[in-house]
């Protein structure tokens, strides 16, 4: 008796209407320079960076299990990348938004061997001390504006047109473009690699994964993606200045919407960026209340719900809007030993 | 009174069942083996009963009261010590300090540091040593001993040869004719079946998580042991 | 001779240093768990010290002792009400809880306190200096905080090495569930090591307090410098904690030295990174890996 003949299926019906629907709110959204108002703009691109933070965040946090408290540190190297790539060398500042995320990444490469030698809270710690001395090296070097920063002239220097409606659609770019890359790695070998080493790291290295390389690929990825961030917000503000672009506050952001969304999926922090930019509309006025109340929120559902919002729907209702798992799917029915005959395409096992 | 009464205990691990509605008896100065291949349910038995896992369904009682509701650090002052697989003695603590900590939770009684000492005098040179420096065969003397320490009632062995040395194996079961002598209750788990026959009053063989065969080793035949074991 | 001074200084600075430190030392070597909010809770003492000595009038002495015992109290209620649920197979949760309470704590305080630096005054004690002779002198205050250091280390270690319950948490610590089996409640040594753990660095955050100005967001660097002692000095040992502050506190006082002022904090960093790159397992280690 042969086995039976099997594909391995990624995606459902459903998934190709995900497909649609994504397609067409990103159309819309790209439409936006044409009719909404400037400030509207602005505030979105605030939320587009937002979300890809929480995506590059997730991207180490949730799937390669490494929490960092550091990321901070290739983001204000993004937004000083910027300045360096379109004030003191020239290039067009749309370019060297994505020079700049290459600039992270250069800086990323020698840290990661030195951080990946500590563990769990250690190596968090490990990240935030990175952070620290990138903070303090740019800070105390007169050529890079010191405590008090710089602008941003070349991005300055654009009609203003351009550059409102460029900085959105970058920005716009820069968010489905960290989705679809999450999306693309997890469907690799590189993701696969990932979630083995996400549940069992020993494990996963005596299967012949190379759990070293693995971590820092997904390391310099999230650098990357974090410089083109910084950047994308130092066009938006024009103003680039240590305090404010290594803060720690960016961590807490992208934590906090991880943590309320879910971790290790890509639909968690999408809902977890509007959750937390629907607060930040509302309450931000309040300021130092704001972010104690952040905390409080995120103390507590680490606590009870550990997998988040998105989590929760995953439980109950069993729905992947990203077809980013692996299903088993007969091509035929095994020969009936019972009178229950399955269809062409039954789904038998799934496997993530 | 019986010293241990398991009725209908059921014992999960996540999805997996270990243990089927597991009925015995321990009865006051036995010596009750438990015998059976890898994945029998064996040591899943003894971790339910010290504590350190919990019975889906069923009940056991301790000198006839439910103990269910007492968690793992509790059992040990009502006279419960469990000598666990793998020995698991303390590796930064000393050969004496592994023996005192055996009293930490305990009763008053006999036992102590000396009294040990006597029963493996292999101990005795070694009282300083760290215990991460010890032999196997030693580290089980001492997982022993520091059970002894807390005086208790119901003494649960878990696999102590596993691993040892034939010579060894032979000086552990010396050991523990002599405690068989002083009157505790011992409930141990075997899966050398040869030398555990030679000190138990009672042998109950475990199958998958059922019992498949018991009764006195006297009364049971080689051949019907084997068949049980393996289950053909 | 300003470098020797400069050295001392270091040196004395690396006690305070090491009393931030000897704390999560303690917490992560009984329940490998790393508390990221270990720095501000520190500097919540010291704040609270402040209220006690400013709306009560407590003396500066019985400030800092009333606080240290409420910090006893805090550890252990917080370990057991809310940090032992977290503990388990997944790593990242005390990550999370614990930063989540680093935020609640900044926040809360300058919303009870303001933004601004503040300093608890005890008097002429802070000033005086020990004259050694012409070029030399130590200041008084620093060489207090750091015999204080060495005292408390010198407890800890005693109470572990040679007491009935220092024993339970070091068998704690190298198995859990075999401790159990001893009898010992590892809810309740948990929440004993974090309410030991806190008052440690109450002291410390008091005497910081006492030597320096201090803000609600000082915590963080706290935290910083105490895990790159730690982690210098070596996991597992509370002496080489110790070291690894000093050296710590020699390279920022050099550096500051060498470099100008605002190197000194950059140098100690590179200092620590090169010891991570050089030697990761730190100058003391007894266990190998972290």
């Amino acid at each position: 008796m042969s086995a039976p003949a099997f594909r391995i299926a990624r995606s459902t019906r459903m998934h190709r209407y995900v497909l649609i629907g994504g397609v067409l709110i990103v159309a819309v959204l790209a439409s936006f320079p044409l009719w909404a108002q400037v400030s509207f703009l602005r505030t979105m691109v605030t939320f587009f960076t937002l979300l890809a933070l929480a995506q590059m965040w997730n991207l180490l946090g949730g799937y390669a299990g490494l929490i960092s408290v550091g990321q901070q540190a290739y983001i204000g190297l993004g937004a000083y990348g910027l300045w360096l790539i379109g004030d003191v060398i020239g290039l067009h500042p749309f370019i060297a938004v994505f020079l700049a995320g290459g600039l992270a990444v250069l800086v990323a490469l020698p840290i990661a061997p030195l951080i990946f030698r500590l563990r769990g809270g250690y190596f968090a710690i490990g990240t935030w001390v990175v952070a620290e001395v990138v903070r303090l090296v740019v800070a105390n070097i007169q050529a890079t504006g010191g405590g008090s920063g710089k602008t941003v002239v070349s991005a300055a220097r654009l009609p203003i047109d351009t550059r409102i409606n460029g900085t959105y659609l970058l920005a716009l770019f820069v968010a489905v473009g960290s989705i679809l890359l999450v999306y693309f790695l997890l469907r690799s070998r590189l993701g696969l690699a990932l979630t083995a080493i996400r549940d069992n790291e020993l494990a996963a290295q005596s299967s012949g994964v190379n759990v070293f390389r693995a971590k820092l690929y997904v390391y310099l990825i999230s650098a990357f993606g974090c410089g083109v961030i910084g950047a994308v917000v130092a066009m938006n503000l024009l103003r680039i200045q240590p305090a404010a672009a290594f803060s720690i506050s960016w961590t807490a952001y992208a934590m906090f919407i991880v943590v309320i969304g879910g971790f290790g999926s890509i639909e968690g922090p999408i809902i977890g960026t509007v959750i937390y930019f629907a607060l930040l509309q509302t309450l931000s006025q309040y300021g130092t209340t704001y972010m104690l109340l952040l905390g409080v929120i995120a103390v507590v559902i680490a606590t009870k719900a550990p997998r988040g919002l998105w989590g929760f729907v995953v439980k109950r209702w069993d729905v992947h809007l990203f077809p980013v798992r692996r299903r088993l799917v007969l091509e035929e029915p095994p020969k009936p030993e019972s009178p229950a005959g399955a269809g062409a395409s039954a789904p038998v096992a799934e496997a993530s | 009174m019986s010293v241990l009464e398991l009725q209908e205990v059921d014992v999960f691990y996540g999805d997996f069942q270990a243990l089927f509605k597991v009925s015995l008896t321990v009865e006051e100065g036995q010596t009750f083996a438990c015998i059976g291949a890898n994945g029998g349910g064996k040591s899943t038995l003894l971790r339910t009963i010290a504590g350190l896992q919990r019975p889906a369904s069923g009940q056991i009682l301790f000198r006839g009261e439910p103990v269910d509701k007492y968690p793992a650090h509790d059992r040990v002052g009502m006279g419960i010590a469990l000598v666990p697989e793998g020995r698991r003695v303390f590796p930064s603590l000393t050969v004496f300090e592994n023996l005192q900590i055996g009293a930490y939770g305990g009763r008053k009684g006999d036992w102590t540091t000396d009294s040990v000492m006597e029963l493996f005098p292999l101990l005795k040179p070694l009282v300083k040593r760290q215990a991460s420096s010890l032999s196997g065969g030693e580290q089980q003397a001492l997982a022993i001993g520091r059970a002894l320490m807390s005086n208790p009632q119901l003494l649960l062995l878990d696999e102590v040869s596993l691993g040892l040395a034939p010579v060894v194996i032979k000086r552990i079961y010396e050991a523990m004719v002599h405690l068989v002598g002083t009157g505790t209750t011992i409930l141990v788990v075997e899966q050398d079946v040869q030398h555990v026959l030679t000190v138990a009053d009672y042998v109950a063989c475990f199958l998958e998580g059922r019992i498949s065969l018991e009764g006195k080793p006297s009364d049971l035949s080689s051949q019907a042991i084997t068949a049980a074991y393996f289950g053909v | 001779m300003d470098w020797v001074n400069v050295a001392i200084q270091g040196v004395l600075l690396g006690g305070l240093y090491a009393l931030f430190a000897t704390g999560l030392a303690l917490v992560f070597g009984v329940m490998r768990m790393v508390n990221l909010a270990h720095g501000d809770l520190g500097i919540l003492a010291a704040f609270v010290a402040l209220f006690l000595f400013q709306s009560l009038h407590l003396g500066v002495m019985w400030s800092g002792l009333v606080t240290i015992a409420i910090m006893f109290v805090v550890g252990y209620l917080l370990q057991r009400g809310l940090l032992n649920f977290t503990l388990g197979s997944d790593d990242t949760r005390p990550i999370v809880v614990t930063f989540g309470l680093s935020i609640i704590i900044q926040n809360g305080l300058i919303m009870w306190f303001s933004a601004d630096s503040q300093g608890l005054d005890a008097g002429r004690i802070e000033n005086i200096s020990i004259r050694i002779n012409d070029q030399l002198s130590i200041g008084w205050f620093p060489l207090l905080v750091f015999v204080t250091s060495i005292v408390v280390i010198a407890l800890l270690q005693t109470f572990l090495n040679r007491t009935k319950l220092g024993r339970a948490f070091r068998a704690t610590s190298d198995d859990r569930e075999a401790a159990e089996l001893m009898g010992i409640d590892n809810r309740h040594i948990y929440g004993l090591a974090m309410a030991i753990a806190l008052a440690i660095v109450a002291l410390a955050g008091i005497l910081l307090a006492v030597r320096t100005t201090f803000d609600p967001t000082q915590g963080s660097f706290r935290l910083i410098f105490a895990f790159e002692a730690v982690i210098m000095g070596g996991m597992g040992s509370i002496w080489g904690t110790l070291i690894g502050a000093i050296v710590l506190g020699l390279s920022q006082t050099l550096g500051s030295q060498a470099f100008g002022s605002g190197w000194g904090l950059l140098v100690g960093h590179l200092v620590f990174l090169t010891v991570l790159a050089v030697r990761p397992s730190g100058f003391f280690a007894k266990t190998v890996t972290a």
